[in-house]
């Protein structure tokens, strides 16, 4: 693969061939197969993709979350001279939370029910920095009220059942920075919530990230998310990355048909609206065995005899600068083929 | 603490009643639902007619069964009942059996908590492999082992045939410590391996599934230690239905498991006596052993309830905090 | 291309072609798959079937090979061991062990009578008290269950509090108490009679005591199944409640009904155990491995064999139902995760 074009010395986060498989009842599952990917400095990076697209696995991987009797990881994921997969447990832990910090999907679940807010950013403020409990006790208070949590005071004493939805992703996002790391890895921090909650916390990571330089890994299924406040996006379809660019480039200049369907089935509202909503027919294959070649193939209108070679994630045309994909149809024929009815879409099969 | 004292009054008042249908459902057992004669089986085998009249009397058979009911419980709670086998006052009885049979179930109890939950969280965190396994195999022993067979084995071998312990009886605390513990060793481990076995499944079970939950891999995230996480996050959130369950099983055990233990050991405790009143088909003792052993219970279980709501603060709100 | 991976189940490869298929199959298969990968579960389930067995050839062994009965003394008979003439019981009381002999081969007990036979016919009381109580306990706490998770309101709150009553007696105390106080007349409920020297008290017995374990935990999933779409479609479509809780909610219940049933076995022969040692059970002229234990106490130092032997029956019977009931209950709920060879 072709890397060195696009490696920045300063990546915080650097992620080489990454593969993630699990035994199951069934069979060994390759969750991931094959990520690489380099995270900027201040940047957004988004990672979108279906459920089962190995993006929330890819995201618990990189802090070693998913090592476990039956899993098997293999590849590098560079931090700062650090290769996580084979950091010890303890190079992890000083790590975790305190340089790379993450936010999970559902706030509900993710806090212990029987111990106070306060007291469980107070436990991983205390397991990194030699503190008082004071002072520890003020600090958990001045990160709750710096994410807007009203009443911060009170509020820090409160069980996690006591707080709404929203706050408690507040309060989360307050943990994962209480020590004020370089990268935040956010898992679908939206999707439990409501959309008006939604946008505010959205709202939240875009200040964090201006304000502190604070490089976020955004994954959500949602699109609408990503065109708020990522950067660069990759896209996800089966264990791998079928696309990469920066954001107008995946929105404005998508090259991967999988893209073009999720292009094409979103609502726009500068377009006029279609008759029927677009979808990408066919479902998503069985990690169990992958089919070989192109994963998209089977579900892709615009397939040909050269699909069934798996094509490398590479840029494919000149001036790309960064720009790659999966497909092996000519740039000037993915320029055609997109073309749907006036916008962007995946087309049915010929 | 909020709702901490309304939670109070509210168990209490159910407490009340609880207590009042055992008492109802402990007369239905001995005086309703048998088809004897009533005053026959309190008698026993050596009844004559004199001594039936006499019970009848005593008793009031012949009224109706409220008042059948009130003149029972008044016996009972005021100390007036006798064996008529042999002549003795059941609730003194009682009363004395009562601290070798504590002795016997807080000593059991305690080993067998802190061992449960030893083998449990061994097993847990290293589950699939040979400790798990081993540990699991005899859990599973510990199981099915008849208590009095235990019981019978360890006197027979251990303390008969090795000579390493004292072939059953008791002594008494305050006469000489330490032959107190050295005759209740083999009494406290019988009674307790059942239950070692039963709780560290329970454990282990519990912690396995805790451990998938979402507070234990944010708990990761936030880079606290492996063990602060099995500790603080795993084994704490695990132990609440465990402690529940020990507050049950430890009134359950004072109220009848221990019946097995001492008959086998020869403790003089309530449990003996309760044991060779079933021998004897001797009712009177049974009937107050089986009222205050349930009583017993009820009251545990109370304690333990307000103690949970403590630990579990979503207890105390209800379905509210459940949301 | 690349070949199909094996399956850990040792089964056929999935089939790779274009697009892989995966074959749906159903839970019970892929349960009895799970289950018949667990060999000491099924090694149990089979020894628990031997046991069984064993039992049921009673009045073969009795008839053909030791030649007398389970309740026959031999008091003051002499048999040939070794050559020489031994008494049964000797003159100080002690009765003969075990040893390779054909009558007699597990020993004697006190009133002559051979150990082997009692074992066999004990054994069948045991495990018929424990079968059928098993089966009393399983349609009680089903219908109480099924009545109170579903119609929930007045029924459930009538319902549970009369579990949590029968629940508050530590079951053995109860036990005691029903025994005792049936044993001399028996049972008489309006045209239900039953005598005091009959199996079927302590069966019964037995059975109602657990009642309340088991109801509790059918009527928690019966509440959670309550809730999900398909009850809700069911009553759309206008079928009556008890058709629901017979076509919907009690296939759904089936697997936890199983185990539950399996281990309430093993927990009844641990019970009917117990209360046979006190007296409280069985009565002769019936005989169970928990009466011989009884029997067995006083000669525990002399003759620890009368206790030892139906002991160790017991409990491998016993175990043979934990081991395989456990196993039953991880092959229809697995969690288990497999390891991944490296």
């Amino acid at each position: 693969m072709n890397r060195s074009a696009r490696a920045q010395p300063e990546s915080p986060l650097s992620v080489e061939d990454m593969r993630v498989r699990f035994a199951t009842e069934d069979g060994i599952v390759h969750a991931v197969d094959g990520v690489s990917f380099d995270l900027r400095p201040g940047e957004i990076l988004g990672i979108v993709g279906e459920s089962g697209s190995g993006k929330s696995v890819t995201a618990q991987t990189l802090m070693g979350l998913t090592r476990s009797s039956n899993a098997s990881i293999s590849g590098s994921v560079r931090f700062h001279g650090t290769d996580l997969v084979t950091a010890s447990d303890e190079q992890l832990q000083s790590i975790r939370g305190r340089e790379i910090s993450m936010v999970f999907q559902d706030p509900m679940t993710s806090l212990n029910p029987v111990y106070r807010v306060g007291y469980q950013i107070i436990e991983q403020l205390e397991a990194h920095k030699e503190m008082s409990d004071h002072e520890a006790k003020e600090r958990a208070v001045e990160l709750l009220a710096s994410v807007g949590i009203p009443n911060a005071k009170e509020r820090v004493d409160n069980y996690p059942y006591e707080f709404s939805g929203g706050m408690r992703q507040r309060a989360m996002i307050a943990m994962a920075l209480a020590l004020e790391p370089r990268i935040l890895i956010a898992d679908e921090p939206t999707t439990a919530l409501d959309v008006t909650i939604q946008a505010q916390i959205m709202k939240l990571i875009q200040q964090l990230n201006e304000e502190r330089g604070l490089a976020v890994i955004l994954i959500t299924h949602d699109l609408g998310v990503i065109a708020e406040v990522a950067d660069r996006v990759l896209v996800m379809y089966a264990g791998q990355i079928v696309e990469q660019g920066s954001l107008d480039e995946i929105f404005y200049d998508p090259q991967h048909p999988y893209t073009w369907g999720l292009m094409g089935s979103l609502t726009r509202l500068d377009q006029p609206p279609p008759d029927r909503l677009p979808q990408i027919g066919g479902a998503p294959p069985s990690l169990l065995a992958p089919p070989p070649g192109c994963r998209f193939r089977p579900r892709c209108p615009h397939a040909f005899e050269k699909c069934g070679e798996l094509p490398e994630l590479e840029e494919r045309f000149p001036g790309a600068n960064g720009h790659a994909d999966r497909c092996w149809l000519e740039p000037s024929e993915k320029r055609e083929k997109r073309e749907v009815e006036g916008r962007i879409g995946l087309g049915a099969p010929a | 603490m909020e709702g901490m004292g309304q939670f109070i009054v509210r168990r209490l008042i159910g407490m009340v009643v609880v207590l009042f249908a055992i008492s109802v459902l402990v007369f239905l057992i001995f005086n309703v639902i048998p088809n004897s004669d009533p005053a026959q089986r309190i008698g026993g085998k050596n009844a004559n007619q004199q001594l039936i009249d006499r019970i009848n009397e005593d008793w009031g058979f012949n009224d109706p069964l409220p008042t059948q009911y009130v003149t029972m419980m008044k016996k009972t709670f005021t100390g007036d009942l006798v064996s008529y086998q042999n002549q003795r006052n059941v609730v003194d009885q009682i009363k004395k059996g009562i601290p070798v049979t504590f002795s016997l179930c807080i000593g059991a109890g305690i080993i067998w908590f802190a061992l449960g939950v030893v083998f449990g969280y061994l097993s847990a965190i290293k589950a699939g492999r040979a400790a798990d396994r081993a540990l699991t195999i005899l859990a599973l022993i510990g199981i099915s082992l008849p208590v009095f067979f235990l019981g019978e084995m360890l006197l027979y071998y251990v303390a008969f045939k090795a000579g390493l312990f004292p072939v059953g009886d008791y002594v008494k605390f305050s006469e000489d410590p330490l032959q107190w513990a050295n005759h209740l060793i083999l009494p406290w481990f019988t009674l307790a391996v059942l239950f070692i076995g039963f709780y560290s499944r329970l454990l282990r079970s519990n912690m396995l599934d805790v451990m998938e939950e979402d507070y234990v891999r944010t708990a990761r995230a936030k880079g606290l230690p492996e063990r602060q996480v099995r500790l603080k996050h795993v084994l704490r959130n695990s132990l609440i239905p465990i402690i529940t369950l020990f507050g049950l099983d430890f009134g359950a055990v004072i109220g009848g498991g221990a019946i097995l233990t001492e008959t086998v050991f020869n403790l003089p405790g309530v449990g003996l006596y309760a044991g060779q009143s079933v021998a004897s088909l001797d009712l009177p003792p049974l009937i107050a052993v089986t009222m205050f052993g349930a009583f017993f219970i009820v009251l545990l279980n109370t304690i333990v309830d307000i103690v949970y709501a403590y630990l579990d603060p979503r207890i105390r709100l209800g379905t509210q905090a459940a949301t | 291309m690349p070949p199909a991976e094996a399956t850990p189940a040792g089964e056929p490869p999935l089939p790779v072609g274009d697009q892989a298929e995966v074959v749906g199959r159903s839970p019970w298969y892929l349960a009895y798959l799970r289950l018949r990968r667990n060999k000491i579960a099924v090694a149990f389930g089979v020894l628990f079937v031997l046991i069984v067995l064993f039992c049921l050839a009673a009045p073969l062994w009795a008839d053909h090979v030791a030649h007398t009965g389970p309740n026959q003394n031999h008091l003051t008979e002499q048999i040939t061991i070794g050559g020489k003439k031994t008494f049964v019981v000797a003159p100080n009381g002690i009765p003969i062990g075990p040893g390779l002999h054909s009558k007699f081969l597990l020993g004697a007990d006190d009133n002559g009578r051979d150990v082997m036979v009692r074992l066999m016919y004990g054994g069948r009381t045991s495990i018929y008290i424990g079968v059928m109580a098993a089966l009393i306990t399983t349609l009680l706490a089903v219908a109480v269950g099924l009545v109170s998770g579903y119609y929930g309101g007045f029924t459930d709150a009538a319902l549970s509090r009369t579990m949590d009553l029968i629940w508050a007696f530590p079951v053995l105390l109860l036990g005691i108490a029903l025994g005792t106080a049936l044993s001399v007349g028996g049972l008489q409920i309006g045209p239900l009679s039953v005598p005091a020297d009959s199996l079927w008290i302590p069966i019964l017995i037995i059975g109602f005591v657990y009642v309340p374990y088991m109801a509790r935990p059918i009527r928690g999933e019966v509440l959670s199944l309550r809730e999900k779409e398909f009850v809700e479609a069911a009553v759309a479509q206008g079928k009556g409640p008890i058709r629901i809780m017979f076509t919907e909610l009690l296939p759904n219940l089936i697997s936890t009904i199983i185990v539950f049933f399996t281990l309430n076995i093993a927990n009844n022969m641990l019970l009917e155990a117990a209360l046979s040692f006190l007296g409280a059970g069985v009565k002769p002229p019936n005989a169970s491995w928990g009466t011989m234990i009884a029997d067995g106490e006083d000669r525990l130092v002399t003759a620890p064999h009368l206790t030892i032997v139906p002991g160790v029956m017991i409990v491998l019977t016993v175990l043979a139902l934990n081991v395989f009931g456990d196993g039953l209950r991880d092959a229809l709920n697995p969690r288990a995760k497999i390891r991944m060879e490296h």
